[in-house]
């Protein structure tokens, strides 16, 4: 007959109440500590201030980069940009990202419905253009969806083979209405009116800039900028700000994966950094309960030179 | 004719179905009598790693003051006053302080393996009220109505889209993202707080490892 053995288990942690104790004011640490903090504010505030990059303009856009906005608005219009072509929750040209086959995007829905070549041609029939701007949009609305992609897609084409890609210097082509709604567009956007235009929530009280900023992403302007002050998403740029100012490194290894294969060249990026930090965050919130991650502490003893003071009392108490 | 029973004295038991008395029952039981705020520690509390919890606790307080003086200038005020951008940059650092202390007291709890002894809900109440605090200071970035904002939430939305929640936390409404950040995500990280340090008084300050029962 076989005998078993008890298994060796640890003693419970013993109450902290029975342990012997010495005098502490919490409220005086915690006076001290408060003011520590107000005063290591006030000097780094004083010292480095804070960065503040003025927001980009629609107007700062169209004068900058005039032909980014002309581009950006043809490809608003073939449907070609990135939110065109997104998925959900903007629209169903594509199912989006999904992890280990699951279609999370997918599955949130089309919830913010958005129609690319109204982002252009809204505020085009909300300003008071001229006949010629009212024709091309009459003739833009009696087409074909067809014939409006052809039109918006050549012109797409002739600007990207146009020196500089100067809307000016664009061969002639059947482009219908698609050149005079661009041009039309860029001058909107030089007026200033185009913000105002592409506010999302439908109201006097405009707090959604949901349109404006998809718009913005679509171009390159924005992402350029950005890239030259190293923001980019390939440059740590999650987890950084304008200026040499700390940011936001407690980000750090959720920005650390988008460097790194397979994420860096993945379709699936976004969801599956989503999904491993989501993994890993568990896993730091259960770590009480993970066999191997809680023993750690005991294996590298640091906690040797935390209670140091308390290790030698009992050290000496022994060998008394 | 109505009787008027005597009135009970106060502290009197009442009945014992009383929503008030289990409440009261319930509040008074969640700390040991003497230790919601003692004068005395455990002789082993002493290290400089002790600092940071409370460290932590008067940085997050200056950080929701700081935050309340931004709040009464407005989204837009900073941008055009020296006084508001000071105030933006009082409100920037003490958070940048508050994530460094936050950052080396979860590391030192860690090595100190501070979950043992019924303590797993400490941790836990501590780690989500550090992950409440990434969220927030996030929501303030894209509130800050600059160039930054409209870069990182432009950077943001793919993430957020991708597991499908972006039409509910839309990144790029920032009306939306103002009030996260300045309701419901410092609500659930002053819920998430409380409940971590009325833990860590209940509990008392996890003893060192290896002083277990007997020794």
């Amino acid at each position: 007959m076989a005998t078993t053995t008890p298994r060796l288990r640890r003693p419970p942690t013993r109450d902290s109440h029975t342990f012997e104790k010495r005098p502490y004011d919490l409220v005086k640490e915690f006076v001290i500590a408060l003011a520590v903090v107000s005063l290591l504010t006030v000097l780094l505030a004083a010292v480095f201030s804070s960065p503040d990059e003025n927001a980009i303009t629609m107007s700062r856009w169209a004068t900058a980069a005039p032909a980014d906005v002309v581009a950006t608005a043809t490809g608003e219009l073939a449907g070609t940009t990135t939110s065109a072509t997104y998925g959900p929750p903007y629209n169903d040209k594509s199912n989006g990202q999904s992890v280990l086959g699951i279609p999370l995007q997918k599955w949130g829905g089309v919830r913010i419905p958005l129609n690319s070549a109204d982002l252009v041609l809204q505020p085009l029939r909300d300003a008071a253009g001229g006949p010629v701007l009212k024709a091309a949009l009459a003739r833009w609305s009696a087409a074909s969806p067809a014939q409006r992609t052809k039109w918006a897609t050549s012109y797409s084409d002739a600007l990207a083979a146009a020196p500089g890609q100067d809307p000016t210097k664009v061969a002639p082509g059947a482009y219908g209405p698609v050149p005079v709604l661009a041009l039309a567009f860029l001058q909107l956007a030089r007026s200033g009116g185009l913000e105002g235009a592409l506010t999302s929530s439908g109201n006097f009280y405009g707090g959604d800039q949901t349109r404006s900023l998809l718009l913005l992403s679509d171009g390159a302007y924005l992402e350029n900028l950005a890239t030259a002050q190293r923001l980019g998403g390939d440059q740590w740029g999650m987890m950084n700000e304008t200026g040499n100012y700390p940011g936001q490194p407690w980000m750090w290894l959720y920005t650390f994966w988008y460097q790194v294969k397979p994420f860096s060249t993945s379709e699936n990026a976004d969801a599956q950094v989503w999904a491993l930090m989501m993994v890993l965050t568990l896993g730091l919130m259960f770590v009480p309960f993970i066999p191997g991650l809680r023993d750690i502490p005991r294996w590298i003893p640091l906690h040797r030179v935390i209670w140091r003071d308390y290790y030698r009392r009992q050290a000496r108490k022994s060998q008394s | 004719m109505t009787t008027v029973k005597p009135a009970a004295p106060v502290g009197s038991a009442g009945p014992s179905s009383s929503w008030t008395v289990w409440l009261r029952k319930r509040l008074t039981g969640l700390v040991p009598p003497g230790e919601a705020l003692p004068d005395q520690q455990p002789a082993y509390v002493s290290s400089w790693i002790y600092v940071f919890g409370v460290l932590t606790l008067a940085s997050l307080l200056v950080v929701l003051v700081t935050g309340g003086l931004l709040a009464l200038g407005g989204v837009a005020w900073w941008h055009g006053s020296s006084l508001g951008h000071f105030v933006n940059s009082l409100h920037l650092w003490s958070v940048e302080l508050f994530f460094v202390f936050m950052v080396v007291h979860l590391w030192g709890k860690y090595w100190m393996a501070a979950w043992r002894g019924k303590r797993a809900l400490t941790w836990i109440t501590g780690v989500v009220a550090f992950i409440a605090s990434i969220g927030t200071a996030f929501t303030g970035y894209l509130t800050q109505s600059n160039f930054d904002s409209q870069w990182i939430s432009a950077e943001a939305k793919d993430g957020i889209n991708s597991i499908g929640v972006g039409s509910w936390f839309n990144v790029l409404n920032p009306g939306q993202m103002l009030l996260w950040h300045v309701v419901l995500l410092p609500f659930a990280i002053g819920v998430v707080t409380v409940m971590h340090v009325v833990l860590v008084r209940r509990h008392g300050v996890v003893p060192p490892l290896d002083a277990e029962a007997g020794q």
